[in-house]
């Protein structure tokens, strides 16, 4: 059964139905909600039959000659990394449907939801994509749907958020595909030449080759993350998209980043990737701290969560290049809960500031008595993201930070600042709009209804319980781990300290 | 010098010799899609001479039509046939077509039909009544604009008709140039293909001065570039004895001295180069281009842009792969800095226009630049990228023009004025008319090479060719470019969609049948050759050798 085409399909139906015109505008976002959810239906069944014990090799694997003059195939198929992106996307986007549920009038409502359900197809396209040019395809053909999301739905500075965003990813798209076709000249070449299995582990021509193509492709990828210091786009977008359309922004779409580097770079660039680890590192680790010092400077909700995730993808991406099993698990398991927690802060934004009517953090205060389930979820994602033990970005943090420490001690070190400093906003930011007296403006305000209990209540329990139990997920990271360690040719180093071993919470690979 | 009865010159000794003029061989069926074209074209000139006046312009409309569809299928044929093309393999000798000055050869075909089915599309638009009873062209060209002789035509009702014929002989010469085998044909192939586009250019109906001002200015220019060509074309005759690109190609193979390379032959390529650079519109021979697409008809402007390309590369691939590929290195670096001038000033000055179709222009003049690209690939892949990349943009530029057509001033009552090309009037069309600006929006996607749109294809084609070559920096210069050029389209998508509408002054005027059947296949075309360009893809390749 062709599961993952099945499963990219059914969005993109469910898109043609919303957006076709005999479709009742005030019906839209029923039938947008239905096909999500059948998706995620879909994905969780396929999960079920993934084989665990081969979660380094690709699966539910489909390959068709696509354009064999051009050696593209259409080839799907998900190791256990690709599979708990996928799996993330097919969460979020019913939450960010629901989310969206009264945002927009009816007529409006068509093109959003039509949209949403575009870019699901595309997102789930770019991380199950088994062939280079499919994955950029996948990549380049999900700013469009981005792009008019934002600048239809955006807040006031929408169109230069969304100008911005487009040229930004495009450019790194662009510089991304001279090194799409440097690769496929280097590689066998022959009608079905970009797929990655034919391009992994190349001879490449020389030196210099390899590590140009490799700087192509991590350009874009570094573009899309977003690191330091080609950052610049995410908290206009961020801040000027819709909630939903954020959660999906920097949830899902900027994982696209990370997951290229984690799955492309690394495997078929690993003499390039090893000689950038030192950059690398520390373009990381200043993310890390630039990240969460703007952010505690921000005046603005939304912006100050998309610097918060600038300095989360910093760990992320050092975790990547640490060469480490304990830092590749921890920032493949990081890219889940990220998706997450940032999911949960953006949508509890999106309701406050749908009550407020401003993204002003000094506009609120007091929330705490007024609406305290909101200020509940607020606090649980704001713990999550700043890494409370028990919570599921505390198992991501720590391995990661783990995993660098073994090889780059001093990188580890820097970046653990970032905790401290994530510890500042979040708490900051909390004080600021929930604690004190209560306030007039929240007078009529009513708490978290049944619909937002909805959109949050997954969220929270996933959040909770990836931190008391991440093992299923991490049995599904660890052997594709393994092998990207493998195909890159490291090995975790031998630990100093005679008679410990580093063990994480029975995390253990 | 013996006069030259043939276009072979080689024939003049054989005529001095038997005092006889033996007859050139010609393979009918081969060249039997231009015979077709020209008659229909001169068919048209007797239904202008004969046919009621009430009449006229459908029947002409009708010609037209008639004579791509036969041609298309003609060239279809040939195709097929394929005997046309196995007789023309040995060097030199008999190849099909006529004798030493045509030669009909699969790249030749795939352009011929690629010019044939964009011309059936421009002529759709061309024959577009239902916005404007009087179509897109004046009544009287030969009327002094404002005068009262022209308000008369007007009031007449009178109807240009003579734009078919016009435009049949301009296919004509735009299928001869791309299989011209020698440089004479060539030369008389550019100057009937072109002299109707000048004519052609200034029959707008709105904006008369515009108009003429576009017309002067391309014909003068166009008849400096021509005597280039013609120039260059004489001095590689004095270089190589002949004017037969396969006997230059011998002549610059035999002429390796310790000196390098005679003068006569670099200046007559360089000035071989100027005539058709001109004609791609590549810089810094592209001066005209913008002035041209702006003053023009419209319609015009979209057969010009999609189908002048094509004919001009053609052309410019058959001169560089089959005539100078012994002289390649003398002239591929300066052809390198002249792609790379093309992208960067296309891309960057289209950023200011506010004129859409002078944003156009200048993004045709981008994309000559990434064609040229493909071109110094020097490689079958080159030739086949070049030819997906023509038809390709071919597409998608009639389908834009055809839009631009119906953005339009609001007139009296409902009478709609003319177009509204300045890009502050298109503010808010997504809003008023979101069919239309889907529309444009995917060929706007499809210029700048996003993926699922033909264009995307394109550029791979061009840039994978360019890299395979050892071209990286040219593909580099060209996606830098490329990502330059979204600005500008971005630009236009943002006026449409995400801006207020600038007020009633703006009206979307409804299409007839013919437009709407021109912008459908252009816009299914450009997703078909986006998402599933492997049919197209195996022509190409299958067209991308040249026979000598």
């Amino acid at each position: 059964m062709p599961w993952l085409t099945l499963i990219g399909a059914v969005p993109l139906v469910g898109a043609l139905a919303v957006w076709l015109p005999f479709t009742p505008a005030a019906k839209a976002r029923v039938v947008a909600l239905a096909t999500s959810v059948v998706a995620l239906v879909l994905t969780l069944a396929m999960a079920l039959q993934f084989d665990v014990s081969t979660a380094g090799e690709y699966q539910f694997a489909e390959t068709y000659r696509w354009i064999p003059d051009l050696g593209v195939s259409y080839a799907l198929g998900v190791d256990g990394i690709a599979l708990t992106m996928v799996a993330l996307s097919a969460v979020l986007v019913p939450v960010c449907v629901l989310a969206g549920w009264n945002e927009l009038d009816p007529e409006q409502s068509k093109t959003f939801f039509a949209l949403m359900l575009v870019l699901e197809t595309f997102m789930i396209g770019v991380f199950a994509a088994r062939d280079v040019f499919l994955f950029y395809v996948f990549f380049e053909a999900m700013l469009v749907p981005v792009y008019f999301l934002i600048g239809f739905f955006g807040g006031p500075n929408r169109r230069y958020a969304a100008v911005k965003f487009f040229l930004y990813s495009l450019f790194g798209g662009l510089v991304m595909l001279v090194a799409v076709i440097a690769l496929y000249v280097q590689g066998p070449g022959g009608p079905d030449g970009f797929l990655t299995d034919k391009l992994t582990g190349l001879d490449f021509s020389g030196t210099a080759t390899e590590r140009l193509i490799f700087l192509g492709f991590f350009l874009a990828f570094a573009i899309k993350a977003p690191m330091w210091p080609v950052h610049t786009w995410l908290p206009d977008a961020a801040a000027e998209a819709p909630a939903g359309v954020a959660v999906l922004l920097v949830g899902v779409l900027d994982k696209v980043g990370t997951f290229g580097m984690l799955t492309l770079c690394l495997p078929l660039f690993p003499e390039a990737s090893k000689w950038a680890v030192p950059v690398v590192i520390v373009l990381a680790v200043v993310s890390v701290i630039y990240g969460a010092l703007l952010a505690i400077g921000q005046s603005d909700l939304k912006r100050l969560i998309a610097y918060t995730s600038i300095s989360h993808f910093g760990f992320i991406v050092l975790g990547v290049f640490a060469m480490t099993s304990y830092g590749q698990s921890g920032s493949a398991l990081y890219m889940v809960n990220h998706g997450f927690s940032t999911a949960a802060l953006f949508l509890v934004a999106g309701m406050l500031i749908a009550r407020r009517g401003s993204a002003r953090i000094e506009d609120y205060g007091g929330l705490q008595r007024s609406t305290p389930l909101l200020a509940g979820v607020f606090l649980v994602a704001g713990m999550s993201s700043l890494a409370l033990p028990g919570l599921s970005s505390f198992v991501s943090e720590f391995l990661v930070l783990v995993g660098t420490f073994t090889r780059y001690p001093a990188a580890a070190i820097v970046a653990t600042v970032g905790i401290i400093l994530a510890a500042l906003y979040i708490l900051l930011t909390y004080q600021r709009m929930f604690t004190g007296p209560k306030r007039d403006y929240a007078a009529g305000w009513r708490d978290l209804d049944a619909r937002e209990a909805f959109v949050v209540a997954p969220l929270i329990a996933v959040i909770i319980a990836l931190g008391f139990f991440p093992k299923p997920v991490l049995d599904v990271l660890n052997p594709a781990v393994e092998r990207t360690m493998q195909q890159v040719g490291v090995t975790d180093p031998e630990p100093t300290v005679a008679g410990i071993t580093p063990a994480a919470e029975g995390t253990t690979p | 010098m013996t006069p030259l009865v043939s276009a072979a010159p080689s024939l003049a000794d054989v005529l001095t010799a038997a005092g006889t003029i033996p007859a050139p061989k010609v393979d009918y069926f081969a060249v039997s899609p231009l015979l077709v074209v020209f008659a229909a074209a001169i068919v048209g000139v007797m239904v202008e001479a004969f046919a009621p006046r009430g009449s006229r312009f459908r029947i002409q409309v009708g010609v037209a039509v008639l004579g791509l569809v036969a041609g298309a299928a003609l060239v279809g044929a040939v195709a097929v046939d394929g005997r046309v093309l196995q007789t023309a393999g040995s060097a030199g000798a008999a190849v099909g077509g006529i004798v030493g000055a045509v030669v009909v050869d699969k790249p030749a075909l795939f352009l011929q039909g690629s010019i044939l089915v964009l011309s059936l599309l421009s002529v759709l638009t061309m024959a577009e009544r239902t916005v404007e009873s009087g179509g897109p062209f004046t009544p009287q060209a030969s009327a002094v604009p404002g005068s009262p002789a022209e308000s008369l035509a007007r009031r007449a009702g009178l109807v240009q008709s003579e734009v078919f014929p016009l435009l049949m002989f301009s296919v004509g010469g735009m299928m001869l140039f791309p299989a011209a085998n020698d440089l004479l044909t060539m030369f008389i192939a550019l100057e009937v293909f072109s002299l109707p586009l000048y004519l052609m250019c200034g029959l707008a109906r709105r904006r008369r001065l515009l108009s003429q001002e576009a017309s002067l200015k391309y014909f003068l220019l166009g008849a400096f570039s021509s005597a280039f060509f013609l120039y260059g074309a004489a001095l590689l005759y004095g270089f190589a004895g002949s004017v037969r690109l396969f006997d230059i190609a011998q002549a610059i193979s035999g002429d390796s001295g310790p000196v390098g390379k005679d003068p006569l032959l670099l200046l007559g390529i360089a000035l071989l180069a100027v005539g058709l650079l001109f004609k791609v519109g590549a810089a810094p021979f592209h001066i005209w281009t913008p002035d041209v697409y702006q003053g023009a008809p419209t319609p015009v402007t979209g057969f010009m842009a999609a189908c002048t390309k094509i004919a001009a590369f053609g052309a410019l691939l058959r001169v560089s792969y089959v005539a100078l590929p012994g002289a390649r290195w003398d002239w591929t670096p300066a052809l390198w800095g002249v792609a790379i001038l093309t992208m960067v000033v296309g891309a960057v000055i289209a950023i200011v226009q506010t004129d859409v179709k002078r944003m156009l222009a200048y993004s045709s003049i981008a994309h000559a630049g990434f064609i040229l690209t493909g071109i110094l690939a020097y490689s079958r892949s080159g030739v086949s990228s070049v030819l997906f990349y023509l038809l390709a943009y071919g597409f998608s530029t009639v389908g834009a023009f055809a839009l631009v057509t119906l953005v339009r001033d609001a007139g009296d009552g409902d009478a709609v004025g003319g177009e509204a090309t300045h890009l502050s009037q298109w503010a808010g069309l997504g809003r008023r008319s979101p069919l239309l600006a889907g529309l444009f929006t995917l060929f706007l996607l499809a210029f700048a090479g996003i993926p699922l749109t033909s264009g995307f294809i394109g550029k791979y084609a061009v840039f994978s060719a360019a890299v395979a070559g050892g071209g990286w920096v040219l593909a580099l210069v060209g996606v830098l470019a490329s990502a330059v050029a979204a600005f500008f389209y971005l630009r236009v998508v943002v006026l449409m969609y995400f801006s207020e509408p600038s007020g009633p002054t703006t009206v979307v005027a409804t299409p007839g049948v013919p437009v709407v059947v021109a912008v459908s296949v252009a816009a299914f075309a450009t997703l078909l050759l986006g998402v599933f360009p492997t049919v197209v893809l195996d022509l190409t390749q299958g067209a991308s050798a040249f026979l000598p």
